[in-house]
């Protein structure tokens, strides 16, 4: 069958199974477009490219497939490039095609021309140019194989318009991917899987750090056995939250800057931490020097440039979770270690009284209400789109997830105007779920055109601006280490929910606490997309905090203030 | 200083993404030879970073990640051999001439050009032994000079070679 490269580029997704692609057009992508449109796939029409590859993210998370994003060249790629790189560092398989110039003008500066590839090298997993109409199918098949394989990030096809437009033989099989014969290294070495073992068994006090390749490796069941089967306490990195259940007793929630200080102390006291798909971000760990420092460690990770990068390890396991995980839980002798987790237990001591849930109704809206809120009445069941910042730990905190790939959020890179169009493209993923975005009034604003997206796909998505008023994070380090000089930090908004209407969207403005429940019931039974502005208390920060760089079991607690004691007293 | 082999695809935009990496984790390349091996698709580069045992360990690792490098394997602390090829003009007038050809001689460099007033050297060895050649030249007056960057082998039966032998599909026929 003889097919434009245009023709194969749609011909090539559908048989790869995509369903849908978040794009915009533009004059070095038009073949595409105009091969789009005889194709079954569906195109939803972004307002701003960012928005395009932050949607692909949003729907490769939340189905754990590829999200596809396009864009036309020059502006069109250059407005990707943060979108990548959120993708790059949460490990996102996303492909992203773009339109290039003809080849014959590459390097010529023509008009809208950029050299995206070069741009994009650092923030990719791979990139590649294709100038010819033959290499287009076998070039796309390889971009998704690379963007899902190993340790999973964003692929960049970048196609030049004479290879869009010229006509070659097609065959998807023929087109089967031709990558690189790589050195195959063995899976994990026996030595340190014998080390693995013998540390796990004769550990006193064992910790798990949770993280996102759990998810990704579809862990999830051998991850929960072995958790029980040695009766192991578990921590959670950010990414990680969904990969163990909130409910289960072992899972103590949120490591890290804003983890709870029972969960740091208790990284700090164990004597073991198995790291399983999680890379001991700085976030994580606070100071090296202090960290973790009576502990050996066991790390379970795919990617082999994540082992002894931040954290000196005792045993490396290199490979895929699952497979490491079912070859060790045979090995793992039960235990109750009733003493190491009745020592958490009392670490968590007054942690539940100083938390704001138990603090009586002083007539201010905190945002851990509207957290909290929404997820006793989504029952937890929500998928929640975050940004990055004071919301996105609040949600961390309060909104207990008990499924994997449930909260989206913006990690490795925090991203802000990342939530909104990353939950349009989950929502595109589990167009059953009930998918909420929970972002910050600064946040927002940075691609709250994406509510005319969601508009014109007539898609429902709720939406929580949790509007304080400010940079909320940013003002909380100004606060905490800049002497409360807010620069830069207070900011306006429009009015959010008449801005809703004027897309077309409904909208309310909610400021106290008895208004939160009754608003997100009825935003849950509208049938199209609704959106509360919260206007929650300005200067609130998030408690604990670890200070950048400071030491884990050093955290700024929440301050003692009357209402603290009231609901001490009451309990 | 650590030493780095590569086996990479030999087509355009492999060296920008090996040395992209390098500045990416924030490593000086000392140098960087790449040619291609008998198979025509497939290049070995000899890296020699500034960095410790750690930082050659994440530049292996990373660099095994990329797509296009098949291997990469960090030769440090195996027996190895290494070269360096130099050219060096250096000025030679009647009267030095003499005294430059014995120096020469005991180094084992060859003369691969001669000009009125000058010499054109070529030497093949250890960095130590050009190092040591270009000091005793320097008084000579050295005009111009080119290295190529260290190249490296293990020693004896320790093989390092591509993952997998190319088919016979994989090579060009002449026409």
């Amino acid at each position: 069958m003889k097919l434009t490269g245009a023709e194969i580029v749609c011909e090539t997704l559908t048989q790869l199974g995509t369903k849908h692609v978040f794009g915009y057009p533009g004059g070095a992508i038009l073949p595409i477009y105009d091969a789009l449109g005889k194709s079954k796939l569906h195109h939803i029409l972004v307002r701003h490219e960012q928005g395009a590859t932050h949607m692909a993210d949003g729907y490769a998370r939340a189905s754990g497939g590829v999200g596809v994003a396009m864009a036309t060249s020059g502006p069109g790629a250059t407005n990707m490039v943060t979108g990548i790189a959120t993708a790059m560092l949460d490990s996102s398989p996303v492909v992203c095609i773009t339109g290039q110039v003809s080849s014959k003008l590459l390097g010529s500066d023509a008009f809208q021309e950029v050299d995206i590839t070069g741009i994009t090298m650092p923030i990719t997993k791979h990139n590649v140019v294709v100038t010819r109409a033959e290499d287009v199918a076998r070039t796309i098949r390889e971009a998704f194989v690379i963007a899902q394989s190993g340790r999973p990030g964003p692929v960049l096809v970048d196609i030049t318009k004479d290879a869009q437009q010229a006509s070659c033989e097609y065959n998807f099989d023929a087109a089967a991917p031709k990558l690189p014969a790589k050195r195959q290294r063995p899976k994990y070495d026996k030595v340190e899987f014998d080390r693995a073992v013998e540390m796990l068994n004769s550990a006193k006090r064992p910790l798990i750090l949770a993280g996102h390749g759990i998810m990704m490796s579809g862990a999830m069941k051998i991850f929960d056995q072995f958790v029980h089967s040695g009766n192991i306490p578990v921590a959670m990195t950010l990414l990680g939250i969904g990969a163990f259940p909130a409910s289960d007793s072992l899972n103590l929630g949120m490591m890290g800057m804003h983890g709870e200080a029972w969960v740091n102390h208790a990284i700090q006291e164990a004597d073991l931490l198995i790291a399983v798909g999680m890379r001991f971000d700085d976030r994580v760990t606070g100071d090296l020097k202090t960290y973790a420092r009576d502990a050996r460690k066991i790390h379970i990770e795919i990617d082999r440039s994540e082992i002894n990068k931040n954290v000196k390890v005792d045993s490396a396991l290199v490979g895929d979770a699952r497979e490491i995980l079912e070859a060790l839980l045979p090995h793992v002798k039960h235990k109750e270690h009733a003493d190491w987790l009745a020592h958490i237990r009392e670490l968590k001591g007054d942690s539940a009284v100083r938390d704001i849930q138990g603090l009586p109704d002083n007539g201010h809206l905190y945002a851990a209400h509207v957290i909290n809120d929404l997820w006793k009445e989504t029952k937890g069941e929500a998928i929640v789109v975050t940004d990055v910042g004071q919301h996105q730990m609040w949600e961390a905190q309060y909104y207990h997830h008990n499924s994997p790939r449930t909260l989206v959020t913006s990690g490795g890179l925090g991203t802000m105007g990342f939530a909104t169009p990353a939950a349009i493209g989950a929502k595109f993923a589990k167009p059953d779920a009930d998918v909420w975005v929970v972002v910050g009034d600064g946040g927002f604003q940075m691609t709250m055109c994406e509510l005319a997206t969601i508009v014109q796909e007539k898609i429902k998505v709720n939406i929580a601006i949790i509007n304080n008023g400010y940079l909320g994070m940013v003002r909380q380090w100004q606060e905490f280490f800049y002497d409360k000089r807010y620069v830069a930090t207070p900011m306006i908004a429009p009015d959010f929910a008449a801005l809703a209407n004027a897309f077309g969207i409904r909208g309310e403005r909610i400021s106290s606490r008895g208004d939160v429940l009754p608003t997100i019931r009825a935003a849950r039974e509208s049938k199209e997309s609704f959106l509360i502005d919260f206007r929650v208390e300005q200067e609130d920060s998030v408690y604990p905090m670890v200070p950048a760089g400071g030491s884990l079991h050093e955290m700024i607690r929440r301050p003692d203030s009357p209402l603290v004691e009231t609901a001490a007293q009451e309990l | 200083m650590q030493t780095l082999v590569a086996y990479v695809e030999n087509k355009p935009g492999v060296l920008n993404r090996v040395s992209s990496l390098a500045r990416r984790l924030a490593i000086n390349i000392d140098s960087l030879t790449v040619g291609p091996t008998d198979n025509q698709e497939i290049a070995r580069m000899t890296i020699v970073a500034h960095t410790d045992e750690r930082g050659a360990h994440r530049l292996e690792a990373s660099l095994e990640k990329q797509v296009d490098v098949l291997l990469a394997e960090n030769v440090s602390e195996r027996p190895l051999l290494e070269r360096d090829l130099a050219m060096i003009k250096v000025t030679a007038d009647q009267t030095s001439r003499p005294h430059l050809m014995e120096l020469i001689k005991v180094f084992r460099a060859r003369v691969i050009d001669v000009a009125p007033q000058s010499l054109i050297l070529e030497v093949s060895g250890t960095v130590d032994k050009i190092d040591g050649l270009l000091e005793v030249l320097r008084p000579f007056g050295v005009l111009e000079m080119v290295r190529s960057g260290r190249i490296a082998m293990t020693r004896g039966g320790d093989l390092l070679q591509p993952p997998v032998v190319p088919s016979a599909s994989g090579t060009k026929t002449a026409a």
